[in-house]
């Protein structure tokens, strides 16, 4: 149940996030520029699947967030709330992967 | 009738809190971030321009304040995964103060890293 | 000692806090000072408690923004200066005053299946449980609960989540489900299993942190999120 999910992306996204925060540690060390980031990603199946998988935990993660900040806070329940929740993610799926897909071609 | 401040005065709460706010926020700031990234799609220029933009002290505090958001929410929300799937401690308390100590950690590594 | 300024509900839902002047007395409780409002300022006010001496749990109200048992409270400890504000438990219809009707806190119990269900009869030997067994040891964390309210007025979740059934029934159920006597596993686990059981619960430990017995439903409730997963991932919810 979304519950599981929950949990279950949360352990994902503590991985790609600890990635994450090195990664974007040791650019601003080095002070990448956009050309120095990008010949790193691009072309660059490694890097690709990482952000895909991040991207999926995200969409999966947040969504279900927001749900339980929507519904405790401002009373949603029901089908209206599960459809704009369900929109929510598609939405993050989608323009996640389109940013991982540009920093990849 | 519902609890106000003072039944909620205690370090459990203040984690919850920052947890779910720090969630709040960075669910707010992926669209643009995902935004930003996408514009790479176009062509390097337009992602550089961003980064040179984003060299403002200003925007450099403000990402700073982000990554001090992610790393509250995960060092929480390891909290929380720890609290729910290992048995349970009697340590939890410190768990939270080290929680709260490496994210501010992180953040300051960051910051230092930046300026 | 200066007089003690107490705030008190008078009313239902919708009422009002009526100051009362208490003279104060070394080692009041404020149950001490609630029947003195009542027995010499204001005989219409309604309370309850029973025991007097931190047993039942029936004097539990809201002082000061905490709930707590007001016979083992003592008045000096807990005034903001001389200033006391008691009000009924929260997340409770008010009858009157300060006391709630206590009906949905113990259908919630009923609903976490709070009943033990054993298989043995009286011509079976006694079952054999190992007091210091992993399992028995976080059964008896849990089972000196009276059922006083306490954690559920302090539970805000129970106040966002209508359904949530709240920090009580799922210490009981989690009790129970470790209590090796009883045969109900499965269905204790589907019944705290969804959106108003156990994982509703956001680890805020207010519950934890007012006990008056010092028990842990965060603990519990950790635990019984365990073991619904665990059962959903072989199959059996």
């Amino acid at each position: 149940m979304l519950w599981i999910a929950q949990r279950a992306s949360a352990a994902v996204l503590a991985l790609c996030v600890i990635v994450h925060l090195i990664t974007i540690i040791y650019a601003v060390r080095n002070g990448l520029s956009a050309a120095g980031i990008l010949e790193r990603t691009r072309g660059n199946y490694g890097w690709f699947v990482f952000y895909a998988v991040f991207v999926a935990a995200i969409a999966v993660h947040a969504p279900i967030g927001l749900r339980n900040i929507l519904s405790e806070m401002l009373g949603w329940r029901g089908a209206a709330l599960n459809l704009l929740v369900l929109v929510l993610a598609i939405a993050l799926a989608l323009s996640g992967w389109r940013a991982a897909f540009a920093v990849f071609t | 009738m519902n609890n106000d401040f003072r039944a909620r005065s205690h370090p459990a709460y203040w984690a919850f809190i920052v947890h779910r706010v720090s969630g709040l926020l960075l669910a707010v700031f992926l669209p643009f971030h995902f935004w930003v990234l996408g514009q790479a799609l176009r062509n390097t220029a337009a992602l550089e321009g961003f980064l040179r933009w984003s060299e403002q002290p200003l925007v450099k505090f403000a990402e700073t304040g982000l990554i001090l958001l992610l790393a509250a929410h995960l060092a929480g929300g390891v909290r929380l995964l720890m609290l729910e799937f290992l048995a349970w401690r009697d340590w939890h308390k410190t768990l939270l103060a080290v929680a709260a100590g490496v994210s501010l950690a992180i953040g300051l590594a960051f910051a230092l890293n930046v300026v | 000692m200066d007089a003690l300024r107490v705030s008190v509900w008078r009313g239902k839902e919708s009422g009002e806090f009526r100051t009362y002047e208490v003279p104060q007395f070394a080692s009041q409780t404020v149950l001490d000072v609630v029947t003195y409002i009542q027995r010499n300022l204001e005989p219409t006010l309604s309370y309850r408690f029973a025991c007097r001496v931190g047993m039942c749990g029936s004097c539990a109200m809201t002082v000061n923004g905490k709930a707590r048992w007001t016979c083992r409270t003592h008045a000096a400890k807990v005034a903001a200066g001389n200033a006391l504000e008691i009000a009924p438990l929260n997340h409770l219809p008010v009858i009157k005053d300060l006391v709630t009707d206590m009906t949905r806190f113990f259908d919630k119990w009923a609903q976490a299946q709070g009943q033990f269900r054993g298989e043995r009869t009286r011509k079976d030997d006694f079952a054999r449980v190992k007091p210091d067994s992993a399992q028995r040891q976080q059964a008896d964390a849990g089972i000196e609960c009276i059922g006083c309210g306490v954690c559920y007025s302090a539970c805000d979740v129970v106040a966002w989540n209508p359904d949530y059934l709240g920090p009580a029934a799922l210490n009981r159920a989690w009790t129970l489900l470790t209590d090796v006597r009883d045969i109900a596993r499965v269905e204790r686990l589907a019944a705290v299993a969804g959106d108003a059981g156990c994982h509703a619960c956001h680890t805020h430990m207010s519950c934890t942190e007012l006990c008056p017995k010092h028990i842990a439903p965060t603990a519990s409730i950790a635990g019984l999120k365990r073991a619904v997963t665990g059962a959903v991932l072989k199959g059996e919810l």
